[in-house]
């Protein structure tokens, strides 16, 4: 994806706030559908999505004292499981990063920034399966704009957007992204 | 990146891009189920026309392990012992269907006639060539240095993605004439911000070492006393000696071996300013009691056996990043998805 230019329009979706107070909803939400967090496991989809996990690990931790994110949230890499390899440029595999206790029996909850066609997310099943096979895994989105190529369905979304296929959408995270000095989600309508 | 012919012409970014990977693919190896689903449906063919056991190994666990099939083929007990050119060889295996050719080669130069010419569209790996490089030995060998400067001055707990060798200084003794080892480490190493020194007898130092950017020593006592980071050590080559480079091996070792006496002064370098120990490196096979003595192989500053498991996961990294990429595309986002 290219960077905003000036003959695209761009537009804020969701502002520093915005993000913050969806993240604290989904995080009551997962306690809710989990009653609870016991055996429950965070994993964030490099990049954009790592970050994402840890805050909403300190955010679980805020709401039940048992969670404890050192021990609950890490990080999945997807890149040697994509199926367009061959296709797009070749890519440097992010770290993957598992509690210390493996996932075997665990509910895992995988957190992305956008979910768009489904395919990064059949790709984490993927590398799941390969890491260990946890009870239950579900997933949560900052943004859902639609247009899924494959069946797949976030349990827990920050924002619905209802975008064309044409537009983008992109999270910028400050601490992530060099460009962003406060959290916030785009779209580009070209 | 197309092929991977020499690290003479890797930039920093591309060599850190092929670290960084290789980093990632170590997690794999620790795994319960150590494969990945990366490479499936593709093809590698090593095509080793000199002898070697661990490189071939080594690239076929890679290939292995990214879910590749393999295709094996030695010029011994082949039709190049009948006399087959190097381009019928190859067009042979290329209408097999090859994706990537892992070539090893007695002639400098070879891989490199093989990617610019237009017998194969597979994409060119060398895995060395007559006295020319060995690029991936070099890059395994930066990937274990660069894990071990990195711990010292950044603890255990951090990664090293991302990081170079600034400021270290590796010293390589040995048969530089013969040694593609040497060759591309000296690149490699230089090009990731090291410093290298050289140490060998005047006769199996090349003509030109003089414009390479390197120190040159001709006693190995006086190198190490300038308190290198780490001593690559290299293999004597005997199969490539027709002439006399130095009177006997026992002769070769007192002077130029990393003999036990030698090993007392490397126990007392440590890396940098730090509290770690500077580090023993050896491409293999050694000939112990020759240019390295069985207790400096096997001490604990020795990190030979991690070269060899380094290797694999360089190995996967290149191989991933060379058949993975569409051609001349560098787009490294995942949010089309």
């Amino acid at each position: 994806m290219s960077e905003p230019n000036a003959a695209a329009e761009s537009s804020q979706v969701m502002s520093a706030a915005d993000i913050d107070r969806a993240l604290t909803r989904i995080a009551h939400e997962i306690v809710e559908a989990q009653r609870g967090t016991h055996g429950l496991i965070i994993l964030g989809i490099p990049r954009r999505g790592a970050p994402l996990a840890h805050r909403l690990g300190a955010n679980l931790a805020r709401i039940d004292a048992d969670f404890t994110p050192d021990d609950a949230v890490g990080a999945l890499d997807i890149t040697m499981y994509r199926d367009d390899l061959g296709s797009g440029g070749a890519r440097t595999p992010e770290p993957t990063d598992l509690p210390q206790a493996g996932i075997d029996g665990a509910t895992v909850v995988l957190v992305d920034d956008v979910l768009f066609s489904g395919r990064t997310v059949r790709a984490a099943l993927d590398a799941l399966s390969d890491l260990g096979r946890p009870a239950a895994v579900r997933l949560a989105v900052l943004v859902d704009r639609g247009h899924r190529q494959l069946p797949v369905r976030a349990d827990h979304v920050g924002k619905n957007l209802p975008t064309s296929r044409e537009e983008r959408v992109f999270v910028q995270l400050a601490g992530v992204d060099d460009v962003a000095t406060e959290d916030e989600a785009v779209m580009i309508t070209r | 990146m197309r092929h991977l012919l020499s690290t003479a012409d890797l930039t920093r970014t591309q060599a850190l891009r092929i670290l960084d990977t290789a980093e990632e693919m170590t997690g794999v190896s620790a795994r319960e189920v150590k494969k990945l689903p990366t490479l499936r449906g593709r093809t590698v063919v090593n095509l080793f026309f000199e002898d070697s056991t661990r490189t071939r190994v080594s690239f076929e666990a890679a290939a292995k392990r990214l879910s590749a099939d393999v295709v094996n083929f030695s010029a011994k007990g082949s039709s190049v012992s009948k006399g087959e050119s190097l381009k019928d060889t190859v067009q042979t295996l290329d209408a097999m269907g090859a994706d990537a050719i892992v070539i090893r080669h007695g002639s400098s130069g070879a891989p490199a006639q093989l990617a610019a010419s237009d017998w194969s569209e597979a994409a060119v790996v060398n895995a060395g060539d007559g006295t020319h490089e060995h690029p991936t030995q070099a890059l395994l060998d930066a990937l274990t240095l660069r894990r071990d400067w990195h711990a010292a001055h950044y603890g255990e707990a951090s990664s090293p993605r991302g990081t170079d060798l600034t400021g270290m200084r590796v010293l390589i003794v040995g048969d530089v004439l013969h040694s593609r080892v040497a060759r591309s480490n000296i690149w490699l190493l230089t090009t990731l911000g090291a410093t290298v020194s050289l140490v060998a007898p005047g006769t199996l130092l090349p003509v030109g070492v003089e414009s390479w950017p390197v120190t040159v020593h001709y006693s190995f006592d006086q190198a190490l006393a300038a308190g290198p980071d780490a001593v690559i050590m290299l293999r004597v080559q005997a199969e490539r000696m027709g002439g006399s480079f130095f009177p006997n091996a026992a002769e070769y070792a007192r002077r130029w071996g990393l003999t036990e006496e030698r090993l007392a002064v490397v126990n007392q370098l440590r890396l940098a300013e730090t509290e770690a120990p500077a580090l023993i490196l050896h491409p293999g096979p050694m000939n112990r009691g020759v240019e390295i003595s069985a207790a400096a192989a096997d001490s604990a500053q020795s990190r030979i056996t991690e070269q060899v498991t380094n290797g694999v996961s360089v190995r996967m990294a290149v191989l991933h990043l060379l058949l993975t990429g569409s051609r001349g595309h560098h787009d490294d986002d995942r949010s089309s998805l």
